[in-house]
């Protein structure tokens, strides 16, 4: 029988107690939303979009802010759009002149993933 | 053991003693020496102990080491120097009693892929009394050009985006690339070009011959929910699946964890510049903050092996300071 075995290495309650004992890096507090000239803005955050779900009249401008100590691309899944590296506090708007539902992923962490519907 | 808690104030199983040789994981790399097909691992630690350590692996056939996630260019509060954190690795590669024949640096050398923080990356490198250095990519290497710039620097030779293959002293070492053309939704991606290079590249091998493999992102599924694990890689192992040695040293999740299945033994090594939560233990995978006296100063060791048998698998987790 295959046996599938993990091992953390200073142990489970180790990493536990370390993971408490330096702290888990705090939620950042957002800050004041940035809309330029009454766009929609997307904040990216503990490597998630927020709000995942944008819904937005044509003609908005979407403005996407990284607020994580990493850096994050924007990049459309129908290759419409793609930002360059957003290191932290950087920002990428792209306008949408279409209606239609956008999905859109971080190209270098393509677990997050979001939309944008446009009406 | 030598080692057992004293001071258990918070009954989290760990005192100050035991977090601090925690602790002395950062900024380091990782020893491996074959010992007859079999790979064998232990975090460098510093002075009197390495030796000891080094001590230990004598018979080998050979030694490399395994460093990753150098960052260099991050700057925030987990490490705002890891230029400095990278340099201490190197001197820990230096003070080894025997040099390891090379190096793999399995990924994310820079933070955003720029010229400079390569420059850097390189310098320091350059110091390293090894061989020859071996690189991967990592998704922070790859940011700009299509990761032209890092197979101009690191990948010459390379096929497709920078995988490749080479022989040491009997065993069979294979580079992927796991951090290009990723799909939403999904993990990190080999894909089917990849794959079937590597299909034919072990081909010709014995199945006796001990295979090697490294790559950036964990080539198991780790924590999917964090993207750490690469979607095509059960078929990547298939091809491996005749040999009797497999091991797969990745990088990525800065931090150490191991799984043994089947013939396959998996490691993930540390970070020389800043850890990382373990899985789910944080609303993300982001740098973990550590006071920096800690991350740099603090000395201890972390003895981890792990031994892959033709058939009953042996993991020996050594605790830290063992002798």
């Amino acid at each position: 029988m295959k046996r599938i075995r993990w091992i953390f290495v200073c142990g489970a309650t180790v990493i536990t107690a370390f993971t408490l004992t330096v702290g888990i890096r705090p939620i950042l507090a957002l800050r004041p939303a940035e809309n330029p000239a009454g766009g929609a803005s997307v904040k990216i955050d503990n490597f998630s979009f927020g709000p995942a779900d944008v819904k937005i009249p044509v003609g908005t401008t979407v403005t996407w802010t990284n607020r994580d100590d990493v850096p994050h691309v924007v990049a459309s899944d129908a290759k419409l759009f793609k930002s360059k590296p957003l290191d932290t506090d950087d920002h990428f708007s792209f306008t949408f002149t279409k209606s239609g539902t956008y999905v859109y992923y971080c190209a270098i962490h393509p677990k997050m993933t979001a939309k944008v519907v446009v009406q | 053991m030598t080692d057992f808690i004293r001071d258990n104030i918070n009954k989290d199983g760990i005192d100050r003693r035991g977090f601090l040789q925690c602790m002395a994981w950062a900024g380091t790399g990782v020893l491996y020496t074959l010992h007859g097909g079999i790979l064998k691992s232990l975090p460098l630690m510093q002075g009197a102990a390495n030796s000891e350590h080094m001590a230990k692996m004598k018979g080998a056939d050979f030694s490399f080491i395994q460093i990753s996630d150098s960052h260099i260019g991050f700057s925030k509060e987990a490490n705002p120097d890891v230029t400095a954190t990278l340099q201490i690795a190197v001197d820990r590669i230096n003070s080894a009693a025997a040099p390891p024949d090379f190096l793999l640096h399995t990924g994310d050398i820079s933070q955003l892929s720029k010229p400079s923080e390569f420059d850097t990356a390189e310098q320091v490198l350059k110091g390293a009394k090894a061989g020859k250095i071996f690189y991967v990519p990592g998704e922070h290497d790859v940011l700009t050009d299509d990761g032209q710039q890092y197979l101009d620097r690191f990948g010459k030779g390379t096929k497709g985006k920078g995988w490749y293959s080479f022989d040491h002293k009997g065993a069979h070492f294979i580079g992927l690339v796991n951090v290009v053309d990723l799909k939403a939704g999904g993990l990190g991606s080999l894909g089917s070009d990849q794959l079937k290079w590597l299909q034919d590249d072990v081909k010709q091998l014995k199945s006796s011959t001990p295979v090697i493999v490294f790559a950036h992102i964990p080539l198991w599924a780790v924590y999917p929910e964090w993207g750490w694990g690469t979607d095509d890689s059960e078929q990547a192992l298939g091809y491996l699946k005749r040999f009797g040695s497999v091991s797969v040293l990745n990088g990525h999740i800065h931090q150490i964890m191991q799984k043994v299945e089947g013939n396959v033994t998996f490691h993930t090594a540390l970070s020389t510049a800043f850890p990382q939560p373990a899985p789910g233990t944080a609303p993300s995978p982001g740098p973990m903050k550590v006071p920096a006296d800690q991350l740099r100063n603090v000395l201890g060791i972390s003895h981890v092996n792990f031994v892959q048998g033709q058939h009953s698998l042996a993991i020996v987790d050594s605790p830290l300071a063992q002798s």
